[in-house]
């Protein structure tokens, strides 16, 4: 049924249900929220109307009603923009700040925090109100994420996106009234919870409560340590999201000025993660073979994403054997970069620095995981950091990103397909690895490298892909609660699966933790998805076992794909763990 | 809560609870309710137990129990002592009475004393009003406290004997 309303004298007619704030956005009067944020396509939907920021002036109502939460009712006159409104509005916002520490200048969300930009465009000048400030102790207990309490607005976004789409449920509000605050179970710091890292609580956070662990001058430290060889290798999904740092269009496609810039921080050699999402697809695809011929167990999972990871080994500590042994790219690479790449170069592993840029935080704790590396002193990868630490350090130097030309990538480990590249979207790894499944079966040149049914923002995707005569029922599933949702049918015998690609974030890498901020903003993952394929389409090899830098090293090094080497550098084993 | 069960019995009896209710995620109120009867407070590891038992975040039932003051996560005392606060009981000196109770057991509201004998709470009206001011020990209330001799024998009814 269709609703009339006038909202600040302007006539309009939506659909029944229709908030008042959905309803102001059909006719562009945005009206500011903090606490509220729908995100459709990932099914989130943070509706507690607890900040009262959007708060609007409805005839014959004695009380503001917040927008938010208020539906649409025949007759209804809605003003946003009266005196009331917008001083409650500018209150609301005082109120907040008066529990909140000032120290804008220097936090780490700075010109991200949608607190500060909303009390710069309601015109907060003063704070009217002088109370008790909270004091929480920061915690900074893990590799990945930093939770500072004492910036927390209890929007419960964090609580929401942990809840309800990962199901990890780490978070909760504590206490009652002023005292209330998102904490973990028992005031675990977070590195003793089931926290995955994932980082989706950071990418919806408005303010500096959530943010991620800071590395960017450890990097600084090793780029200016002589006795270093500095390595940096980047995530197939940063080149799509590193732009918008620089007031670019989402979904322009940044690969050449972002290794540009690399090379202009001082790195010595700039690699390409995407080289080993090619060398993941010959010993994933070789792993599935091999389960297939000698009766191993399937469904085979994926095991890229480290947060994915992280949730299996809390949750279903029962099905360790499920997922692939393979590390992920990233950790393949750094693997390679301190064995065969030092031997290539003759230098000791021990003076080399492996920087990952990545679109995640979860990665920072992956990197830290003490089974990752030769030995206790040598990791595979030894420093992490996000897109965003990334666009920091270009700007900490003073690089004018969009006047660079256009560099490539280092010898041998930065040559890769269009296979390699879709990794950073949902589907992507599935649809690599059947590119090269389906020649390895067939013995057949495969025309159409495109799975269209494997693309796309659903978070569960099946498809049945007949090759050399069988049928292979594959799923591709994203967020992490979409993936508990078939473990369990995997947990009770109900799934006829035999592969399936899971990552934590809801689109993929180009949605991580770690990418910049999209506000809520889901057509920003949208235009970086189809970047993704539009550089695939781009690429002269759309295949990974085609990379002839990966058929030079399987040859000179590696011997046979998912043989003895192979599983020396590249696989790596899972621990259960608590879930908490 | 005076209880002389070990605790292996006390988490077979909340198991067998748990186990006889229908809708266990629903009932987490209840199930909280009979732990701290049992155990007399609600340990973390007693939560993180139920979270597990009824499949949900032990953030959660953290986050339930940090929000009912009925709930305690410390340690009580073989007895419970509340002082009523609420108007009635305040006006007529619950805040001398509660004085009286801290100076007599020698700990502040929301401690426990060092023998673990008392344990000295304050909560809101319940509806004794035409008594006030009044303390309730073990659900039992006492009316009309005003004099530290009164206090005194009501205590001294609950200590052991010689």
């Amino acid at each position: 049924m269709d609703i009339h309303l006038t909202i600040n004298d302007i006539p309009l007619t939506v659909p029944e249900g229709t908030t008042i704030l959905e309803a102001a956005r059909t006719i562009n009067i945005d009206i500011p929220t903090l606490c509220h944020m729908k995100l459709h396509e990932m099914h989130y939907n943070n509706n507690i109307a607890s900040c009262r920021v959007c708060v609007v002036e409805i005839e014959g109502r004695r009380n503001l009603a917040s927008s938010c939460s208020t539906p649409v009712m025949e007759g209804m006159v809605v003003k946003t923009d009266s005196l009331r409104a917008i001083q409650a509005r500018r209150a609301m916002v005082e109120l907040l700040l008066s529990d909140h520490p000032k120290s804008c200048l220097t936090c780490a969300k700075n010109m991200d925090c949608d607190l500060r930009k909303l009390a710069a465009e309601l015109g907060v000048r003063t704070i009217g109100y002088e109370g008790v400030e909270s004091e929480f102790e920061i915690d900074q207990s893990s590799s990945s994420i930093v939770r500072d309490p004492n910036k927390c607005i209890r929007c419960r976004r964090c609580e929401t996106m942990c809840n309800e789409v990962q199901t990890v449920g780490v978070y909760s509000a504590m206490g009652r009234g002023f005292e209330t605050v998102i904490k973990t179970a028992f005031d675990l710091p977070l590195s003793q919870t089931a926290c995955t890292f994932c980082g989706q609580c950071l990418a919806v956070c408005p303010t500096g409560a959530l943010t991620e662990v800071d590395q960017v001058d450890k990097v600084w430290k090793a780029l200016n340590d002589p006795n270093q060889f500095v390595v940096v290798q980047t995530a197939p999904a940063v080149r799509v999201a590193l732009g918008e740092e620089f007031g670019m269009e989402p979904g322009e496609i940044v690969t050449g000025k972002m290794v540009a810039s690399l090379r202009r921080l001082g790195f010595d050699r700039v690699f390409d993660t995407d080289f080993a999402a090619d060398l993941t697809i010959m010993e994933e695809a070789s792993e599935l073979v091999h389960r297939i011929q000698h009766g191993g167990r399937l469904p085979l999972l994926t095991s890229c994403c480290p947060a994915w990871v992280k949730f299996f080994e809390h949750q279903f500590p029962d099905l360790l054997d499920i997922p692939s042994t393979c590390k992920s790219p990233h950790q393949m690479m750094g693997s390679l970069i301190k064995s065969y790449y030092a031997k290539t170069l003759g230098i000791d592993p021990k003076s080399i620095t492996v920087v990952s840029v990545m679109p995640c935080v979860a990665k920072k704790y992956e990197a830290a995981r003490p089974e990752l590396g030769q030995s206790a002193d040598t990791a595979d990868v030894d420093i992490v950091i996000t897109t965003r630490e990334l666009a920091r350090m270009i700007r900490e130097a003073s690089i004018h990103f969009d006047h660079l030309k256009d560099q490539e990538f280092d010898h041998p480990l930065g040559e890769s397909t269009g296979a390699a590249i879709i990794f950073g979207t949902t589907g992507g790894v599935l649809e690599a690895a059947l590119r090269t499944a389906y020649e390895m079966l067939t013995g057949e040149a495969l025309e159409k490298v495109e799975f269209e049914a494997l693309r796309g923002m659903n978070g569960i995707k099946e498809a049945v892909i007949p090759i050399a005569g069988k049928d292979y029922r594959i799923a591709v599933i994203h967020g992490l609660g979409n993936a508990r949702t078939v473990l369990e049918k995997i947990r009770a015998g109900e799934s006829d699966y035999d592969v399936i690609e899971i990552m934590a974030c809801p689109g993929g890498c180009i949605g991580g933790g770690g990418q910049p901020y999209h506000h809520g903003n889901m057509e920003i993952l949208k235009s970086r998805a189809a970047a993704i394929y539009r550089e695939d389409r781009a690429k002269p090899l759309r295949k990974s076992h085609e990379n002839l830098a990966i058929v030079a090293l399987y040859k000179d090094y590696l011997g046979e794909p998912y043989g003895e080497r192979a599983h020396q550098l590249l696989h790596t084993s899972y621990t259960a763990r608590r879930k908490i | 809560m005076c209880n002389s069960d070990s605790p292996n019995e006390f988490a077979q009896k909340l198991d067998n609870f748990i186990d006889s209710l229908p809708n266990k995620k629903e009932n987490l109120i209840a199930i909280l309710h009979y732990a701290q009867e049992i155990y007399g407070w609600l340990p973390d590891n007693v939560q993180w137990h139920i979270a597990q038992k009824l499949d949900i975040p032990s953030a959660k039932v953290y986050g339930v129990v940090s929000f009912y003051s009925y709930f305690t996560m410390k340690p009580r005392g073989e007895h419970v002592v509340n002082v009523c606060m609420g108007t009635a009981c305040f006006v007529r000196g619950a805040e001398k009475l509660k004085n009286e109770l801290e100076n007599q057991l020698k700990i502040k509201a929301g401690e426990t004393t060092p023998d673990n004998l008392f344990t000295l709470e304050t909560l809101r009206c319940v509806g004794a009003c035409g008594l006030a001011p009044v303390m309730i020990v073990d659900g039992e209330v006492h009316g009309k406290m005003h004099e530290p001799q009164e206090i005194n024998e009501v205590l001294a009814k609950y200590r052991p004997e010689g």
